[in-house]
């Protein structure tokens, strides 16, 4: 077996090994891989996100493992010995290679500016870097007064501007430097920039275009910039992303050329004139050239491997295109954005009023696309893109108006490339659908599709539907129809039963996972008391009886108590009724109080009893909304900055009682020591200085997650206008017992496409779903005290049929700390049922 | 000889959601299903031992009438009281009548 050694376990390194192992099929080689960091390799693309969570294990890149790799963390290569074929780690081991290839990556650029190495400087490249910059934000908020607290990022392009983002979510109002007279000079045009400028001002970030800065000066504490033309700037931290410089130091040693501007030369095939050496990733320079995206390292990766294997791949230039969306702006640029080549023309469409800016850069004749700039809308980055060097379906002026024709999947050129990483065309995937490939993980697995940057997933998932090939999304054996679908279908039809629905839509006679379903679309649709006529037969038992059923048949009673504030006088009446009724009382995880131990024919009496005292439901049974947890905020805090506890208030009082897929919860802290665990709920919210951040999909239970931002700074009445519109998406279109964690999980284009619904109106569905909950809301009643006015509802109230005043002489209680538990508590449950009734029942 | 206990009326069975009685001391669960016929079994749950199944939800599997726990889901043939999910386990089902528009029960 041959050696090859692998100087640097980045995402090209990681790729490198996943190639070659999957290529590697003679098992001629084994894989030695010198790692700097400590880490396992990780998606350097997604640092950002390391901001929303600060847990780097979301980061990692999923592992290779095979016996033919070694992976050595913390252990750097520092020599190479080409006449010996030897590299020598840090530890000191010298390893012998039949093959050598440099995968370095690259170093931020620090411009040798005086002061650029005090503390408070940082750069923007690892997960460490990020610690540091928020221990510096941390401190800020000590040292310094709110409204002052600021950082300054050095370097006006993608990552400056990643970087600026970032500073925003720790509580820094940002400052972006710039040398080039425009931010994203090397993506964007001057038109672009100035639109991208605009959006990003908006957002509170201040640029500083056409400024370089001179120096660095600390002062009172603090750090003091000096741009030239004379501006000052205060600043708590400074961030340097003013480009990257590749790290070819061991090329340099071992007597290797470099590129002009750095660099491991090599040519094509990727390999230095040394055969036994190579290189791949930012520190490689392909015929001189370096590239500072993934995409291309990644290429240069599956070139090594073929080669290794003893294939012929050759490196064919990179697309340098990117789509990103940044603080909330789309920006994409793809092909010639420039428009270098001769004769080209550019037609432009240039809309400050809407925020859109799109430019496309054609051939002389107007008739081949050669590139563009999208700011402000970039949806249609995916099929332009997949146009670039192809002729085009329409005039190019149509392609980029407004009104303009939406590119087809159906007419995309067989030629066409639509995933730029894996290089694969339309024809290709055309082709993997005919063989059989019939959703998104499959086309990922056959054509490797998708698997890179992941931007090309939803033109994947629109050739798909161009080759009509359908998923199966069935409910269950009754329905053939995804929850989402039954939900349009009622919805549409105004269908008012399940009998009417499963006779015209469905099969047999329904079971426990359907007919709760449709209970709980009928029920979000405005369908009236949920145990009215037939609609009682589809309710869970929770459901049938307004209460949690427990392990001995008895049920437990949770009235609302709206954010978690309660008056001395209902905490008494809780007491009494308890007292009364022998409930075992027990405060909850979401703030309220919980009484167990209630038969079914006590339910009515001690509801009566909490409903005279101002109580109502609180929805502990049903798919609906829980509770909207909040902390004491400005009213007693001394650091709260805004109202929580009203707002909690408000929120759940609005969504109260609404039927959904599965349970929400929601939490609502007054500052961002976050007391009230908002990140960990379906929507949470985060006071700012100025307004409310909004989090969605956070979940506890079975699979933890932090919610994520959805929008920033937005006032009361936009944060319940998103908030509408995020819950009613859910409610439309999410499937059977799936939380809004797994809900975007699950969503093409994840949050970002979530974003675009509900912030941007993409689909144009807004207005529906505001007026959907308005519908909602003025529709509320309290499910409990409807039974309590409705004697054919409470017949059904009781133990026996025909013995409603004989307690069942099943359940049984023993004393337990003062309080009465079921018989038997001591015995655990006997089959245990994780999550509900979605999974298997494991049986010990 | 059977000895029948009265139930209810016929008519205040809801299609598709069981009733629980008291029959000699013991939780019977009574289905009405949609086509109109009776079914009965003993409500205590095996998997749980709580009486509940009345409380379960009405449907059906494969053509089969069934009955799901409200406990833990297993789903149970009304017509023989076997446990679909775990044919090792079933309930004890009993007679169930209409005289007169009146259901009865016969016990042991
Ligand atoms: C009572 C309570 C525990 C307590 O004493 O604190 C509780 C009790 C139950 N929880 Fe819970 N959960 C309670 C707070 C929570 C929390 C904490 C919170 O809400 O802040 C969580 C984690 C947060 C989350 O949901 O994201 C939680 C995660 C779960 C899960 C897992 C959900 C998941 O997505 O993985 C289940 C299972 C399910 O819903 O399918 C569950 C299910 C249940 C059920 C309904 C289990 C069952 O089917 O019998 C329990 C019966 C409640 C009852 O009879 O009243 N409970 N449960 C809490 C009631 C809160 C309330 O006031 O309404
Ligand atoms: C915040 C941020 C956002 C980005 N966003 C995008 C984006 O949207 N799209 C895009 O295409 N690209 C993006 N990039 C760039 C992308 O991350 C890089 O192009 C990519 O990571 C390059 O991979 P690589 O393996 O060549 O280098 P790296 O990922 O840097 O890996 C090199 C590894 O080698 C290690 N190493 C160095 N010297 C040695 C040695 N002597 N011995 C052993 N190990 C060594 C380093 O510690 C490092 O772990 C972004 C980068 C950053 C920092
Ligand atoms: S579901 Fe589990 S964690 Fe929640 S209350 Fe019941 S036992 Fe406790
Ligand atoms: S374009 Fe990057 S994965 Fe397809």
């Amino acid at each position: 077996m041959r050696t090859l050694v692998i100087a640097g376990h980045g995402m090209v390194g990681h790729r490198l090994v996943e190639a070659l192992v999957e290529r590697d099929t003679q098992q001629q080689w084994r894989i030695v891989v010198l790692a700097e960091e400590q880490r396992h390799a990780y998606d350097r693309v997604a640092l950002s996100s390391y901001v929303d969570s600060w847990d780097a294990d979301t980061l990692t890149l999923p592992s290779v493992d095979d016996d033919r790799v070694e992976l050595r963390l913390g252990d750097p290569c520092v020599a190479i010995d080409r006449d010996a074929r030897t590299v020598r780690t840090a530890a000191g081991d010298v390893v012998a290679y039949d093959a050598l290839v440099l995968a370095t990556g690259s170093a931020p650029f620090v411009p040798p500016v005086p002061g650029h190495g005090l503390p408070g400087c940082h750069v923007y490249r690892a997960p460490e870097d990020l610690d540091a910059i928020r221990e510096a934000a941390q401190h800020a908020m000590h040292t310094t007064a709110a409204g002052r607290r600021s950082g300054v990022v050095v370097g006006g392009g993608l990552l400056g501007l990643e970087a600026a983002h970032a500073l925003r979510q720790l509580g820094l109002s940002p400052h972006v430097v710039e040398m080039a007279p425009r931010l994203m000079p090397v993506q964007v045009d001057e038109g672009g920039g100035a639109l991208l400028r605009r959006f990003v001002e908006q957002l509170g970030v201040t640029v500083h275009c056409g400024a370089a800065t001179d120096a660095i000066e600390t002062d009172r504490g603090r750090l003091l910039v000096r741009l030239s033309g004379g501006t000052e700037l205060d600043t708590d931290l400074v961030v340097f992303s003013a480009g990257i410089r590749p790290r070819d130091q061991l090329a340099r040693d071992a007597g290797l050329r470099v590129g002009d501007r750095g660099g491991v030369h090599v040519d094509a095939r990727c390999r230095t004139a040394d055969e036994h050496v190579w290189a791949v990733g930012e520190c490689a320079a392909v015929d001189g050239r370096c590239y500072g995206l993934v995409a291309p390292g990644y290429a240069m990766a599956e070139v090594v491997a073929d080669r290794l294997a003893g294939g012929q791949a050759t490196f064919p230039g990179a697309d340098t295109s990117t789509k990103l969306k940044l603080l909330g702006v789309d920006v994409a640029s793809f092909g010639d954005a420039h428009g270098q080549t001769d004769g080209a023309l550019e037609v432009v469409h240039n809309d400050p009023v809407t925020g859109r800016y799109a430019k496309l850069v054609v051939s002389d004749d107007a008739r081949t696309l050669l590139g563009g700039v999208l700011v402000g809308d970039a949806s249609a980055y995916g099929s332009l893109r997949a146009l670039v060097g192809t002729e085009l379906p329409d005039d190019p002026g149509a392609l980029i108006s407004p009104s303009g024709a939406e590119l087809d999947a159906a007419t995309l050129p067989d030629a066409a490339q639509v995933c730029s990483c894996y290089a694969v065309t339309a024809g290709a995937l055309g082709q993997a659908i005919t063989d059989g490939a019939e959703d998104v993980p499959a086309l990922k697995s056959c054509t490797k599709a998708g698997t890179g940057c992941g931007s090309c997933v939803p033109t994947l998932k629109k050739v798909l539907a161009a080759h009509g090939v359908a998923q199966s999304t069935a409910l269950c054996e009754h329905f053939e129809h995804s929850r989402a679908e039954l939900f349009e279908i009622v919805s549409a039809t105004g269908i008012g039963t399940f009998t009417e629905l499963i006779e015209r839509y469905g099969q047999g006679r329904g079971c426990d996972i359907c007919k709760p379903a449709v209970a709980s679309i009928l029920a979000s649709l405005g369908g009236g008391h949920i145990l009215d006529g037939e609609q009682a037969a589809l309710q869970d038992t929770n459901d049938h009886f307004l209460a949690n059923l427990q392990r001995n048949g008895t049920y437990s009673v949770i009235p609302r108590v709206p954010g978690g504030e309660i008056t001395p006088d209902k905490l008494m009446v809780i007491g009494e009724v308890a007292k009364e009724y022998g409930l075992y009382t027990k405060i909850t995880g979401g703030q309220r109080i919980d009484m167990f131990g209630a038969r079914v024919e006590q339910l009515p009496v001690i509801w009566r009893r909490l409903v005279d005292a101002g109580f109502e439901s609180g929805h502990a049974y049903g798919k609906a909304l829980r509770t909207v947890k909040s902390c004491v905020g400005t009213d007693w805090c001394r650091y709260g900055v805004q109202d929580s506890v009203t707002m909690a208030i408000k929120l759940e009082l609005r969504y109260r009682g609404l039927r959904s897929p599965h349970k929400l919860k929601s939490g609502v802290s007054g500052c961002a020591r976050e007391c009230a665990e908002a990140r960990s709920k379906d929507f949470g919210v985060i006071a700012t200085e100025t307004g409310w951040n909004l989090y969605v999909g956070g979940n506890g239970g079975f699979s933890p997650r932090h919610a994520e931002l959805l929008v920033s700074d937005v006032d009361t009445d936009m944060l319940v206008r998103y908030i509408d519109r995020f819950l009613m998406f859910y409610v439309r279109t999410a499937d059977r017992l799936q939380r809004t964690a797994a809900w975007i999980e699950a969503m093409e284009g994840g949050l970002e496409h979530l974003r675009e619904v509900v912030v941007d109106d993409s689909l144009g569905i807004a207005d529906d779903l505001e007026a959907a909950m308005a519908g909602h809301v003025a529709g509320y009643t309290d499910e409990w005290n409807a039974v309590l006015d409705d004697e054919d509802k409470l017949a059904r109230f009781t133990s026996f049929v025909n013995a409603p005043d004989a307690p069942d002489p099943n359940i049984e209680f023993v004393d337990r700390r003062g309080q009465q538990v079921p018989v038997g508590y001591d015995r655990g449950s006997q089959p245990v049922m994780l999550a509900g009734p979605e999974l298997e029942v494991v049986t010990r | 000889m059977t000895r029948w206990t009265v139930v209810c009326r016929y008519d205040d069975l809801i299609p598709e959601r069981g009733v629980a009685a008291l029959v000699d001391g013991e939780a019977v669960a009574v289905f009405r299903t949609h086509d109109g016929v009776l079914h009965a079994l003993s409500n205590t749950d095996p998997f749980s031992e709580a009486s509940v199944l009345s409380r379960g939800i009405v449907g059906d599997r494969d053509g089969a009438p069934t009955v799901a726990s409200p406990i833990y889901k297993q789903r149970f043939d009304l017509r023989t009281g076997t446990c679909l999910d775990d044919p090792d386990v079933a309930v004890a089902r009993y007679p169930v009548r209409v005289t007169d528009g009146i259901v009865e029960v016969g016990g042991a």
